[in-house]
């Protein structure tokens, strides 16, 4: 169905390849998933199935990729009734106002005639489950509506093909679920054809029928799942605890894991896991008292009462909209609280100015590129240094704790995901404040990032700081926080250790913990100590 | 009436109307009437979308256009005779500047008819405003005929480059807020420009990319040549039409110029949509209806227009008022009645469909 015939592609500047020596070819009817580490080139690849490579980038591509038997020589356009793409950011795509015409944009383009469009309408708004949405403003959506509706938006054109870019890395775990749920439905019964690439393997790896790994030789090599993800460069949780284990195949899912892991249930039923204390350790740093937020007639948040400590790791998990970020932007100053009180180091941070606020609380946002503006690493360490009056080298020397070795004189944007996120989280701590918050700092990042952060983190913790991250990705809420909090509907539900919070939870349990259920462990690394002493 | 959302080029032809109205008089109590009606139409058929927030932006850029023209008068504008109000230091210009004063006596004449020019261009944008608020872009962008590929990807960006523009603004003044640097005022703005407008610019190729991948544009089975000449027709024949309903409206222009720019107009597009629908390479998902509401909508407009022509063909002076000697405007009851007419749409058109929670 996609082939991919010797293709070398360089964007215009560029001195080394994107993509080197691509051959691939996949099946009708295949969930061929594409994993590799940031930056490698899984975008470059999705984007060249239906030719937005080269026709939206320029650049030079080399050798041939044929979709359903019609070259990507061809514009996008043309293949639309073949291949349906979802970007990364699906709401940045959204032509119309409302959902059923969102829906209906692209058959309108193709000429389908109006009796057979409002059948498709109807239909792919049952496939979808997002039937009740039907007249809703696209602006209203939340992130998980708004990737089902992209979804619905290209499966209306009745592709063969269907691209999607990191479908679940925004979404909570439940409407991670619903997006899988509906893809492998796709697959399964209406035999679609779908190429997709995500870094969070432990939700997706499952579904695959094969793999494709970008190398960091910009290759491509394809394999089975369980062939594949023994030595596979990245892994999810599962497949690592497998290979710690020694079993074979395998396992991809929680499901399969189970079946394998009495044995290892046995030998750790005599064992605690032995965890590094993670528990409050200093004076208290931030305290919401009573606080209630609202954006014109939303109530965002009501009621929230908690007190963050030195040297402990918080977790603010839930719902995607239930208010985490805007927790998050008060306590960093960016929002006036409706009611209640804000303290962060003894101060009221929205009445701070931004020079004496950095002093008391830093927020690494979602995305840490917007906190860049300098030409170089250097450039960017110098004006911190000065923007707060410190002695030349201090930022840089705090960068070099956080990721050794960063070239100076490179341009932010050339850096990796995660050298992106070290650099701004060094920019942000620059002036000591003694509360970090970060909002959503996985996204983008692959397993070997995450682990970097996660101990980057943990130091911060020991070292006095109090962090707090508002995220989805459970793996990391295992591998680094102390304490969860569980935001619903603007209430704080559930508030304790981070172990009993989320183990006890079908939602937000991570792989590990449902695999050795009803023991509770975290993480494979608190495996691994156990039975190693 | 069946909830259901007007035609958006009844909207826009009424708006214009009104628009075209504004043009033929600067009686300050009939524009002020103008923006009333205008103002109640809005307030009773606009929908809850990100697009229709933009009326309140609209009345606040006609309130800075008055006073923008208003200082220009008191700085640098003719000097009318009459009652001195207060007088600023006047500059003796070189001779070459001859016709331009800087300073001087302001008058009471004066100050009275700059802020009615200033009235008058304010009311016109607000009349763009209503338009803007009460007709969703993106069913407008479908009326635009599907030869004309490159111009409709240009008006969808546009269109969506502004509110995109103003959350980037947003995010960047947050990250300058969190970086502890000034992020208020004019040293705010420094540094602000770049990283707004490359994120803007990001997510308008964005848009464009998705409306590519999903077939915007399809040449389907029409030739390049045959296309390219669609598309040279259409574009004249708007143009036709536009010099032609401007020199209709303008009782300057020779009215012989009119006509036949117009009929040329008509024609061309004529050719041109003709040669679209025979490619038949687009179809439309419940398209538009053209029903009664429409055209009292239209009508509406019109009336206005056809008010304030005909009154300023019967009374000059009460369309536009002389300054001196200055005295109240009176307001003449003809075109008052017009301007009124074009308030019907506010509840003569369908309401809008409830948006389920």
């Amino acid at each position: 169905m996609i082939t991919f015939t010797d293709v070398t592609f360089t964007y215009p500047g560029a001195s080394a390849p994107a993509l080197a020596d691509v051959n691939l070819a996949v099946d009708e009817g295949e969930f061929f998933l594409v994993v590799g580490e940031t930056g490698a080139g899984k975008s470059t690849l999705l984007r060249a199935v239906n030719g937005l490579v080269p026709h939206f980038t320029g650049g030079t591509l080399l050798g041939t990729v044929t979709v359903d038997g019609i070259s990507t020589v061809t514009p996008p356009r043309e293949l639309a009734d073949r291949v349906g793409v979802v970007g990364q950011s699906p709401a940045a795509g959204f032509v119309t106002d409302t959902v059923e015409d969102e829906l209906a944009y692209a058959m309108e383009n193709l000429g389908v005639a109006p009796a057979a469009m409002r059948r498709r309408v109807e239909d792919v708004l049952d496939l979808l489950g997002i039937a009740p949405l039907r007249r809703r403003s696209l602006s209203t959506l939340s992130s998980g509506e708004a990737q089902r509706v992209a979804i619905g938006s290209v499966l209306t054109a009745s592709p063969r093909v269907l691209v999607l870019d990191e479908p679940t890395s925004a979404l909570d775990p439940g409407a991670a679920e619903d997006v899988l749920a509906i893809l492998t439905r796709l697959v399964d019964d209406l035999g679609l054809t779908v190429f997709v690439a995500e870094h969070r393997l432990e939700r997706v790896v499952q579904y695959a029928s094969r793999i494709g790994v970008v190398g960091a030789d910009r290759r491509v090599r394809a394999g089975f799942p369980a062939d594949v993800m023994v030595d596979a460069p990245v892994a999810p949780p599962v497949v690592a605890l497998g290979r710690l284990a020694g079993w074979l195949p395998v396992p991809l899912s929680v499901r399969d894991a189970r079946r394998a892991a009495a044995p290892l249930r046995e030998r750790l039923a005599a064992l605690v896991p032995h965890a590094p204390a993670r528990a409050a350790t200093g004076e208290t740093v931030a305290k919401l008292e009573r606080v209630a937020a609202r954006y014109g007639s939303v109530d965002v948040l009501h009621d929230v009462d908690c007190s963050i400590a030195r040297g402990e790791i918080v977790a603010l998990m839930g719902r995607n909209g239930a208010g985490k970020s805007t927790l998050l932007r008060m306590l960093a100053g960016l929002k006036q609280p409706t009611t209640g009180r804000v303290l962060v180091d003894g101060a009221r941070p929205h009445e701070l100015a931004s020079t004496a606020l950095v002093r008391h609380v830093g927020l690494v946002p979602s995305d840490p590129a917007a906190l860049l503006y300098e030409r170089t690493i250097a450039a960017e360490c110098a004006a911190a240094d000065h923007d707060h009056r410190l002695r030349a080298g201090t930022t840089r020397a705090l960068l070099d704790r956080i990721e050794p070795g960063l070239d100076p004189n490179r341009h932010p944007r050339d850096c990796s995901e995660g050298q992106r996120l070290a650099l701004a989280i060094a920019l942000i701590l620059a002036p000591a404040p003694p509360l970090l918050l970060l909002d959503e700092p996985t996204r983008g990042l692959d397993y070997a990032a995450k682990a970097r952060l996660s101990a980057v983190l943990r130091e911060l913790a020991a070292s006095g700081h109090a962090v707090m991250l508002a995220t989805h990705d459970v793996e990391l809420v295992a591998e680094t926080a102390g304490r969860a909090i569980v935001i619903a509907d603007g209430e704080i539900v559930s508030d304790g250790p981070a172990r009993e919070v989320v183990c006890h939870s079908p939602v937000f349990a991570p792989q590990v913990a449902k695999v050795l259920a009803p023991a509770e462990w975290l993480t494979v690394g608190e495996v691994a100590a156990a039975l190693a002493s | 009436m069946r909830p259901r959302a007007l035609h958006p080029v009844a909207w826009w032809l009424w708006a214009l109307a009104l628009a075209a109205a504004a043009l033929r008089t600067s009686n300050p109590l009939l524009l002020g009437l103008m923006i009333g009606v205008a103002w109640i139409v809005v307030a009773a058929r606009r929908p809850d979308a990100p697009w229709a927030r933009s009326f309140g932006s609209f009345v606040r850029f006609g309130i800075v256009i008055i006073v923008v023209r208003m200082l220009l008068q008191i700085l640098f504008g003719e000097r009318l005779p009459g009652h001195v109000v207060f007088t600023i230091p006047q500059v003796d210009l070189p001779s070459w500047a001859a016709g331009v004063s800087l300073g001087g006596e302001v008058t009471k004449e004066a100050l009275v008819a700059s802020f009615n020019q200033g009235l008058q261009l304010a009311t016109l944008v607000i009349c763009v405003g209503a338009a803007n608020s009460l007709a969703s872009p993106y069913r407008l962008l479908r009326a635009i005929p599907s030869v004309l590929y490159e111009l409709g990807v240009v008006v969808t960006v546009a269109l969506s480059f502004a509110p995109q523009t103003v959350a980037a603004a947003a995010g960047v003044r947050d990250a300058r807020r969190l970086r502890g640097r000034p992020h208020r005022g004019l040293r705010g703005m420094r540094g602000l420009a770049v990283p707004v407008l490359e994120g803007a610019l990001d997510r308008s190729l964005e848009l464009a990319a998705s409306m590519d991948s999903r077939g915007y544009g399809r040449h389907g089975d029409m030739p390049a040549n045959r296309r390219r000449v669609a598309q040279v027709a259409t574009l004249f024949g708007a143009l036709a039409i536009m010099v032609g309903v401007f020199a209709v409206l303008d009782s300057g222009a020779p009215f012989a110029l009119g006509i036949p720019m117009l009929a040329a107009g008509s024609v061309l597009l004529f050719i041109s949509l003709n040669a679209a629908r025979t490619a038949a390479s687009r179809s439309r998902y419940r398209p538009d209806v053209w029903a009664a509401p429409e055209w009292i909508t239209v009508a509406a407009g019109a009336g206005a227009v056809a008010a304030l022509v005909i009154a300023g063909h019967h009374d000059p002076e009460a369309l536009r008022p002389a300054f001196s000697p200055l005295h109240t405007p009176s307001l003449p009851l003809l075109p008052a009645l017009g301007i009124l007419v074009a308030a019907v749409p506010a509840f003569a058109t369908p309401p809008l469909p409830a948006e389920l929670p």
